[in-house]
């Protein structure tokens, strides 16, 4: 399988777009259905987050998101020339203490950390933010 | 694109909203709209019915959250029904059924509200 690109504009109506673009690459790659949705689900997540903080939703932005399969290794790798941010700000929040208080927002992070096995975070300040999601194939 | 929908209806006093399609960050306001306008219309024994919910992601948690306090302050609940085992897992994940009553099937969660009074 040949890594794979998706250009979409900083629109929260793009974001269907994304899920199926990662969804039908996870399939190929081999994940079972509910990986599958897992997977573009963090997706969805990430990509949410730069559009609502990275571009605070200015739509004339742009976001590329490109599939890269290893041997077992599904990443996904996603940049962005927003403002950029802290990754220390990222945070996943305490569920316990979350819900207890009844908080919002915050809860994309703690998903995609749940969902994915690894996450980094690129930050080059003035040039492109990158964040890489990384799922392994069971063996 | 008609990607989510809601229909809400009146049962026995109880507001039932049934979703239909995607709830992510696009569509996620028009469930605000939704609960909005519940709670200004002082209508606080809400069921959220999820059968014909394809996906949820945290867009459409947060809405959750941002409402149960205010609508519980009001002696009423948010009950959760008919989820797929597909988005029952998002709200697992989070941790959500501790907070939240999620019910098989609609006709239960709207007879819990006549139950001890809530």
């Amino acid at each position: 399988m040949k890594p794979k690109t998706i250009h979409i504009e900083s629109r929260t109506e793009r974001l269907i777009a994304v899920r199926e673009f990662i969804s039908a690459a996870a399939r190929e790659f081999g994940f079972s259905d509910e990986e599958v949705s897992k997977i573009a689900l963090a997706v969805d997540e990430a990509c949410t987050n730069i559009i609502k903080h990275a571009y605070q939703f200015d739509p004339g932005k742009k976001i590329s998101i490109t599939v890269k399969p290893a041997e077992r290794a599904f990443e996904v790798v996603i940049h962005d020339n927003g403002k950029n941010f802290n990754p220390a700000d990222v945070q996943a929040p305490d569920m316990k203490e979350y819900l207890s208080h009844y908080r919002k927002g915050g809860l994309g992070v703690y998903l995609m950390k749940t969902l994915m096995d690894k996450i980094e975070y690129n930050i080059r300040p003035g040039q492109t933010n990158e964040v890489r999601l990384v799922k392994y194939l069971p063996r | 694109m008609s990607e989510f929908k809601i229909a809400q209806r009146e049962t026995n006093n109880v507001s039932v909203l049934e979703l239909k399609g995607y709830l992510d960050a696009h569509t996620a306001p028009k469930l605000e709209e939704a609960f909005t306008q519940l709670l200004t219309s002082q209508r606080y024994r809400i069921v959220v019915n999820c059968k014909d919910l394809s996906y949820i992601s945290s867009a459409g948690l947060g809405v959750f959250m941002a409402y149960i306090e205010d609508v519980r302050k009001n002696a009423g609940d948010i009950k959760l029904t008919n989820m797929s085992p597909k988005v029952y897992n998002v709200f697992d994940l989070l941790g959500f059924p501790l907070l939240y009553e999620i019910f098989k099937d609609e006709g239960e969660a709207v007879r819990k509200f006549f139950e001890k009074g809530r």
